[in-house]
């Protein structure tokens, strides 16, 4: 039987979403269904003096309002940080508490204070414009960098400071500082980005009384997670009475990873007034109200000898986390930003120093590689610029430093088990026709227009998972994955994951390695997941996790099963366990043709006896039945790695910058389905040539979000991209046995750099991203009038 | 299902016919057909991604032409013909677009993908072959945020061999 793995197999949950038979969250209504609507401050920063709920209680169609005074008197509580933070002075992390609904506070726009419900969600909207809210407006803290400097927002957290973090050591960062022939320096801004899952997020809670359960229907990364959260911390309902279910979910990338206010609010609210309650965001509402991404002030300094060897490298950076702590909030720009900031190069000392600080501003969270794409941000312009003042090729001092022997144990954290980093920058300049850019500037300049060429060489850290350092770390829950494989007596396999699938694929790759694993026909396989009810507690997917822990849980079982099975064959066979091998679906009796299919021994395994023609008793002492579950945590991190080159053709005179060639490199480990990977790429890039040159979110002076919709947020567009050249380099993993590293956030790890070094070798100037039309055209016209000076 | 309040609005009645089926209903003078469709006929299939009819995740097809159902109001098109993504399955068998988007992996979470479906064939209406250029200024009206474009302009020019 030809191996799947590895094979560009088509996906099996495509039918559905291309014929609308797809089932969103927003899809979902049940019988006396109330649909709910929130009041939202307008306001970045005030106290609630009073709310006045008394005219639209008694609006038409409305079933209830409640405020967040009600929500306190019910003792739901506060949502939460995940992940707990030290300072380097040893203190605890500082973070406010976040009730699901304000009553003396409210700290950003958007921020929820009531919520309407009513028999239709117009009489909902209509009747939250009659909640009267006096507000006692105050001045709001917006600015990343002004900050620390500003009012403190929460009396008892001084200096807006949550925490400030060390990883590293200062001492000897200073001693390879003082040897240094040359210091490089930059000054940079991580633009912060609204994740922008194209469904917006939903809640539609049902409680039953006589059960006393509660359905929850959610757009979540993680359905386990949101009812842990919900259960244990919120204490809506006990873990055994809350059923969570993700649907098909319309992207995450970070943003739907933990359960937010809306979903604990619907879900208490159900069990109040005993109806369904439902909520979907319209799109302001998901800009004002989803955690938003990056967010970053960073200076960062390397220092290097004269023959491009670098010795050490120090990140200052602040970290603006927004009004509350979300969950991922605070590991976000430390333990994932701080240690990948060294990039893929042998650093012989180094710290990363990380303010986290709070604001005027809705949360800020993991978005599509969290922390990893601002590290590498920062070490690339870095490198680059080193190799521009040092007058060296920007491959020959990358290639100068990289490591070459593995296991290599990184400056500040992680030990990466595998990788080739040469091989990956070769593959890449050949791929991009390095040598033929000089042309192309030239033929680019015979157009009017000015050609660049920037270089980035990534490596990041994700799987996330191994519980015992993830834990030591902070994590507030372990990060193994879990899977159930379950035969059905006859002989089709339903595979449960406690990961999640919202456009990765799962159903298909993870079907590939069971049908490879227990030689069963693909479409004999199915994946279920998203539901709390059906399948083992799981972590879900963020963080490329999904395959290298997920899919390796799924490895797991069917080793359970398949050992089961030779057991049961073996008894059938009249022959000795160690006589039977097992390959492509088939316990085989070695040196003979005696054999049953796994499917046969499934079937025995649920008619554990003699009975006419059945004859399939089972070995002393087995039970009956064929369902394994295995629960992976790994030894350790997965470390994708590559290298990307990218071309940018600008129009001095509009200041329009086109990528016209880009070229990825990426060493992902074995890679499962080719097809979903490219298309995994393909969308990483998207985004993060987004964030080099479109999207921006912008808050003005007071608090008030200026990009809160789609005509005012730029969102990447299919004209916005030229064809992506893609290839693959690949050095297993060795912390697990597929040998997979995770391929979800790479594109957006390593394109911004890789843009934005294109776009300053064009120019021949530091410029901050996103590098809109505007300030492009800004630099052009500087650089003519200097041009022209100097001539 | 009543999503929209029918208290002090007025209620028009409207026939159409929405795949191949005749539907009368009475709607409030503001209900947009992505609500109609979604809500009154529970076709939900069509996505609502945006309020400003940017995103396209709700484009349908109302006499052939590729409308954004999100700012269209239902009472507008009494008398028209509507089809939206489930109307292009034919005896069981998907449309070629529907095909070539399957085979070319051109779909990720499938949110944009109703919209982004009906607007393709539409383009390709107007235009037979068209090159990469033509299909993504086409599509420019359709966002998408898990594919970054690659593979759905890929499968548009499959789909154009095939129909």
């Amino acid at each position: 039987m030809a191996s799947l793995v590895g094979s560009r197999v088509e996906r099996k949950e495509d039918k559905k979403l291309l014929t609308g038979r797809g089932k969103y969250t927003a899809d979902v209504t049940f019988a006396h269904q109330t649909y709910a609507y929130f009041v939202r401050s307008p306001h970045a920063r005030a106290q609630i003096k009073n709310v006045d709920i008394s005219k639209a209680s008694k609006a038409s169609g409305v079933v209830a309002v409640l405020t967040g005074k009600d929500i306190a008197n019910d003792k739901i509580g506060g949502l939460i940080a995940g992940w707990r933070i030290k300072s380097e002075d040893g203190s605890d992390m500082k973070v406010p508490a976040h009730p699901p609904l304000a009553s003396e506070s409210v700290n950003y726009v958007g921020d929820h204070v009531a919520v309407v419900i009513a028999e239709s969600l117009d009489e909902a909207r209509n009747a939250a414009e009659l909640v009267k809210v006096d507000y006692k407006v105050l001045k709001a803290v917006v600015k990343t960098d002004e900050a620390m400097k500003s009012d403190s927002i929460y009396k008892d957290i001084p200096k807006n400071l949550c925490f400030d973090w060390l990883l590293g050591d200062r001492a000897k960062v200073k001693e390879a500082f003082d040897s240094a022939d040359k210091i490089i320096k930059v000054d940079l801004i991580n633009n912060r980005l609204v994740p922008n899952a194209m469904e917006p997020r939903a809640a539609n809670a049902d409680y039953n009384p006589s059960t006393e359960e509660i359905t929850l229907y959610t757009t979540s990364q993680n359905p386990h997670l949101a009812r842990i959260i919900i259960s244990a911390f919120n204490a809506v309902a006990p873990e055994n009475k809350l059923r969570v279910i993700a649907p098909d979910v319309g992207g995450g990338f970070g943003s739907k990873i933990y359960p937010y206010a809306e979903e604990v609010v619907c879900s208490w609210a159900s069990k109040k007034i005993e109806r369904p309650v439902k909520w979907v965001a319209d799109r302001t509402e998901s800009f004002l109200s989803d955690c938003h991404g990056r967010d970053h002030v960073t200076h960062a300094e390397l220092a290097v000898k004269n023959d491009g060897t670098f010795l050490g490298f120090k990140n200052e950076t602040i970290a603006n986390i927004g009004a509350y702590a979300s969950v991922f909030a605070t590991v976000t720009p430390t333990y994932l930003f701080g240690p990948c900031a060294t990039g893929v190069y042998k650093m012989p000392a180094a710290y990363s120093n990380v303010k986290a600080v709070f604001t005027n501003t809705a949360p800020v969270d993991a978005y599509r590689g969290a922390g990893r794409p601002e590290a590498t941000y920062t070490i690339e312009v870095l490198v680059e610029k080193a190799a521009r003042e040092l007058g060296m090729d920007p491959a020959e001092i990358r290639m100068k430093n990289f490591p070459t022997e593995f296991p290599f144990q990184q400056t500040l954290v992680h030990s990466v088990d595998s990788g080739d980093y040469n091989a990956g920058l070769k593959k890449a300049m050949e791929v991009a026709d390095y040598k033929g850019f000089e042309k192309r500037k030239k033929d680019s300049e015979a157009n009017g227009k000015i050609r660049g060429i920037g270089f980035c060489t990534y490596f990041e850290a994700c799987g996330i998972a191994p519980s015992a350092v993830v834990m030591s770390l902070g994590c507030g829950i372990g990060l193994w994955e879990s899977a159930e494989v379950r035969f059905n007596p006859t002989g089709n396999v339903t595979v449960f994951t406690g990961s999640h699938s919202h456009g990765q694929g799962h159903d298909t790759t993870f079907a590939q390695i069971a049908a490879d694993q227990l030689g069963v026909p693909l479409e004999n396989i199915e994946i279920s997941h998203g539901d709390t009810d059906k399948g083992p507690f799981g972590y879900g997917t963020y963080g490329s996790r999904s395959l290298t822990v997920g899919g390796t849980a799924i490895v797991k079982a069917c080793d359970k099963i398949i050992a089961k099975g030779k057991k049961v064959a073996a008894k059938m066979l009249e022959v000795n366990e160690s006589d039977v091998e097992f390959k492509d679906g088939e316990f085989i009796v070695a040196k003979s043709n005696q054999k049953k299919t796994i499917g046969e021994v499934a079937f025995a395994c649920y008619l554990p006896g003699t009975y006419g023609e059945v004859k399939s008793p089972l070995p002393e002492g087995e039970e009956p039945g064929l369902k394994e579950t295995s629960f992976f945590d790994p030894g350790n991190f997965s470390f994708p790695a590559g290298s990307h080159i990218c071309e940018v053709e600008i129009d001095p005179d509009t200041g329009t910058t086109e990528v016209a060639k880009y070229t990825a490199i990426d060493d992902f480990g074995t890679i499962i389905n080719p097809l979903i990977v490219e298309g995994q790429v393909h969308g990483g890039l998207a985004q993060g040539i987004g964030q080099a040159l479109y999207e921006n979110c912008h808050y003005d002076d007071s608090g008030q979000l200026v990009t809160a919709s789609y005509m005012d947020y730029t969102m990447p567009r299919a004209d916005n991209f030229p064809e992506f050249n893609l290839g693959f380099t690949c050095t297993p993993a060795t912390s697990n046995p597929l040998g997979t590293k995770g391929c979800g956030e790479a594109g957006a790890i390593a394109s911004p750099p890789a843009v934005m070094n294109a776009v300053m070798n064009a120019i021949g100037t530091d410029i901050s991203m996103p590098a809109t039309a505007e300030k492009v055209w800004n630099a052009c016209q500087k650089m003519k009038k200097s041009n022209s000076k100097a001539a | 299902m009543k999503v929209f309040s029918e208290e002090g609005k007025t209620m028009k009645k409207i026939t159409l016919e929405v795949n191949g089926k005749k539907v009368s209903k009475e709607v409030a003078d503001h209900t947009v057909l992505s609500v109609f469709l979604r809500e009154v006929l529970n076709l939900t299939g069509t996505h609502v991604g945006c309020d400003t009819s940017q995103c396209g995740a709700c484009v349908v097809h109302a006499d052939g032409k590729s409308i954004k159902s999100c700012t269209a109001l239902a009472a507008d098109l009494d008398g028209s013909k509507v089809t939206t993504i489930e109307g292009l399955v034919s005896n069981g068998k998907m449309h070629p677009m529907q095909e070539a988007f399957k085979k070319l992996h051109g779909l990720q979470c499938g949110f944009c993908t109703p919209g982004m479906v009906m607007s393709a064939i539409d383009l390709l209406k107007h235009k037979k072959n068209p090159s990469d250029k033509e299909i993504r200024d086409w599509l420019e009206g359709n966002i998408c945020r898990c594919t970054g474009y690659q593979n759905i302009v890929a499968a548009v020019k499959e789909a154009a061999t095939k129909m």
